[in-house]
């Protein structure tokens, strides 16, 4: 084997037509009526490879399965099919001490500031927890270590023996970073990390992260619905319709000729900071179908302005479009590509 | 005489609402003063806290009795800040009509919606009921429910977040306002149904002259959507212009940082510009400039003295002591990158 090949880096995460569907209870009239159970479809076969040491965006709207990926991968969930494979293992089914060491190598970070720390632990006691569940110290390293996290943060040393309560927003996201990086993780996973903070104070959290990541190394999933931000820190991104990948590709590619319909309206739609781009139609009519009820066919096909024939009945996969992938049979005429 | 100045229905003068005990009064917004002309769409942009929702609902008299209202409110040449709750009432919902961030918790959710549409045809017209039930469903239309006769009898869960920010929007137009007080209409909302829902605001706003006061907190938004912007700093107003003048030509400092901490025409992964600390505390306002303690050009004097607004231009007025400095300021730091 010749020596000189670059070998393309093996991903870190490798998903392979991951699905997770979740059933609904049933109401007392459906049972006695004999009626099955309602099944969410939440996620509907996603791949998807996050290299290492990469930021990879994840967007799409509400309720198209982007948190409950981000879930699967953090293990919160447990993914009805399909696999989930870190470093080249299965990470389905693992149990005890094997499912603990992946826990800890993927952190997860929560959207909600106000409800994602316990109200009756001090930033000292939330710390120590995480740290000495996993024994990354022992005795009085751990306080040692507490200090060093909260510098990495920017919090002063100072705020450990505070409660969440006394914190504002931004600075809870960083206590929840600091959180995370507690367990020297591999992988982060940001759900909405930002959404919540006010806009003047979501750049010090972004800027904290990028910087973070560069020192440490981590990779970095980042599931946000603003799209600006996404382009701003993200070196790939994947678009996600009604569970499945639509399309993914690099970040600068994808911002700025997206090959898939629906990412063309999911961009068209963000309102971009120059009066002159105003519009008078919106970008897309209707709205997403309900998970209860994927249509048959191209998922998009009941709002996509070019679909045809072909996309009612066969659903397209995901295929190299451009510079990266695209699930759309049209997508080249719809591209110019 | 000719005077091509747009008539102007609502004008604010010295607006000042305060909470709590009159010994050590919390002042939500202190000395505002703007006016909105008709046919027009004013943003009210600040981040959460500024006192942009307050100044919306001490206009509609909302936040009496535990609020105290000062200065004068000018609807069509009459103070509502001196009206009885009596006579509010008859402006209230039918010259002025209000919607809210949270459709759902906004709607009733034990009455149809054309039961609700219907209450404020009761309450502000003297239609029958069987022309009450042509005009729901004349309204349900015109906001773009589809099948609006067949959905008059349905309750707000049957309805998706975008279709009940809509079913809302009917409500309030059920009395033909001269005025909609917007408050973040599309916050819940995605990026695709709020792109909907801003373009049916425009369209409506255009088509019947209504005058419309849009608070976001999104400068995308304000600069799809808006004719006129003010911008809310911890409880007073920073900067006053049309939408392009503030948006390409800012003057004072917390809208230039504002508008530098977004992400554009920026490197990918580079920091982006953050405005240092956090949003004030409304009971630890400073006398002068309440944006001194983050600004990058506060001099001895801002701390104390409150900064007079200053024309810079048709239509633009600033209040900073220092706004030379300020546009210095940041247009070196935007030759350094």
């Amino acid at each position: 084997m010749n020596m000189l090949t670059v070998e393309p880096a093996a991903p870190l995460l490798s998903i392979r037509d991951l699905s997770m569907r979740f059933s609904k209870s049933r109401s007392l009239s459906d049972t006695l009526a004999g009626r099955p159970r309602q099944i969410v479809s939440a996620l509907n076969g996603v791949d998807l490879d996050v290299m290492p040491a990469e930021t990879l965006g994840i967007v799409g709207e509400s309720g198209c399965g982007k948190s409950t990926l981000a879930r699967c991968i953090a293990g919160l969930h447990q993914p009805s099919s399909g696999d989930i494979r870190f470093e080249g293992q299965s990470v389905i089914g693992l149990k005890g001490a094997s499912r603990r060491a992946y826990n800890r190598r993927v952190q997860m970070m929560f959207q909600d500031p106000y409800t994602s720390l316990n109200p009756r632990m001090t930033v000292r006691d939330t710390l120590r927890e995480a740290i000495s569940v996993h024994h990354m110290r022992e005795g009085a390293a751990i306080d040692r270590r507490i200090y060093e996290l909260l510098d990495l943060v920017r919090l002063p040393d100072g705020a450990a023996d505070k409660y969440p309560h006394e914190f504002s927003g931004g600075q809870r996201q960083r206590i929840g970073i600091a959180r995370a990086l507690s367990l020297e993780p591999t992988c982060l996973v940001a759900d909405e990390l930002v959404s919540a903070l006010d806009v003047s104070v979501q750049a010090q959290v972004v800027n904290l992260l990028l910087e973070l990541q560069d020192n440490l190394g981590l990779t970095v999933l980042f599931v946000a619905h603003d799209l600006r931000l996404v382009r701003h820190v993200s070196h790939r991104v994947a678009v996600i319709y009604l569970g499945a990948i639509v399309e993914v590709g690099p970040s600068e590619a994808l911002f700025s000729r997206p090959r898939h319909p629906y990412s063309q309206a999911l961009l068209a739609a963000a309102p971009s900071l120059d009066p002159a781009d105003r519009r008078r139609a919106p970008a897309l009519s209707g709205e997403l179908p309900s998970p209860l009820a994927i249509p048959p066919g191209c998922p998009f096909h009941v709002r996509c302005p070019h679909a045809a024939e072909r996309c009612r009945t066969e659903k397209p996969v995901l295929r190299p479009v451009g510079g990266g992938m695209a699930a759309c049979h049209f997508a080249e005429a719809i591209s110019g590509a | 005489m000719v005077n091509d100045k747009p008539e102007t229905v609502l004008e604010l003068r010295h607006l000042r609402t305060e909470f709590g005990s009159r010994e050590y009064p919390l002042v939500a917004v202190d000395d505002i003063s703007f006016e909105v002309n008709a046919g027009e769409i004013l943003g009210l942009v600040g981040e959460s806290g500024s006192g942009k929702s307050i100044t919306l609902r001490s206009i509609l008299g909302i936040v009496r009795p535990r609020g105290r209202v000062a200065g004068e409110i000018l609807w069509k040449g009459r103070d509502l800040a001196a009206l009885d709750e009596a006579a509010l009432r008859k402006v209230r919902g039918r010259e002025i009509a209000m919607i809210f961030q949270e459709p759902m918790s906004s709607l009733n959710p034990l009455l149809t919606v054309g039961l609700q549409i219907s209450e404020n045809l009761v309450a502000h017209t003297g239609l029958d009921a069987k022309a009450r039930r042509a005009r729901a469903t004349e309204l349900l239309d015109m906001v773009g429910i589809p099948g609006a006769r067949d959905r008059l009898g349905d309750y707000p869960h049957e309805f998706s977040g975008g279709m009940r920010q809509r079913v809302m929007i009917a409500i309030a137009l059920a009395s033909n306002p001269q005025l909609l007080l917007a408050d973040e209409p599309t916050t819940a909302l995605d990026v695709t149904i709020q792109d909907q829902i801003l373009r049916l605001i425009q369209s409506l706003s255009r088509d019947l002259g209504m005058a419309v006061i849009l608070v976001t907190h999104d400068m995308g938004v304000v600069a799809q959507t808006c004719d006129r912007v003010a911008v809310m700093y911890g409880g007073r107003l920073c900067e006053v212009g049309t939408t392009s003048q503030v948006i390409a030509d800012a003057r004072h400092p917390y809208a230039l940082g504002l508008l530098r901490s977004i992400p554009r025409d920026v490197a990918p992964r580079t920091p982006l510009y953050s405005i240092p600390g956090a949003p004030p505390a409304l009971n630890a306002l400073p006398p002068g400039c309440a944006f001194s303690a983050r600004c990058p050009v506060a001099g001895p004097e801002c701390l104390d003295l409150r900064p007079p607004f200053e024309t810079v231009g048709q239509f633009h007025k600033v209040a900073c002591h220092h706004r030379f400095e300020a546009l210095a300021h940041f247009n070196q730091q935007e030759a350094a990158q």
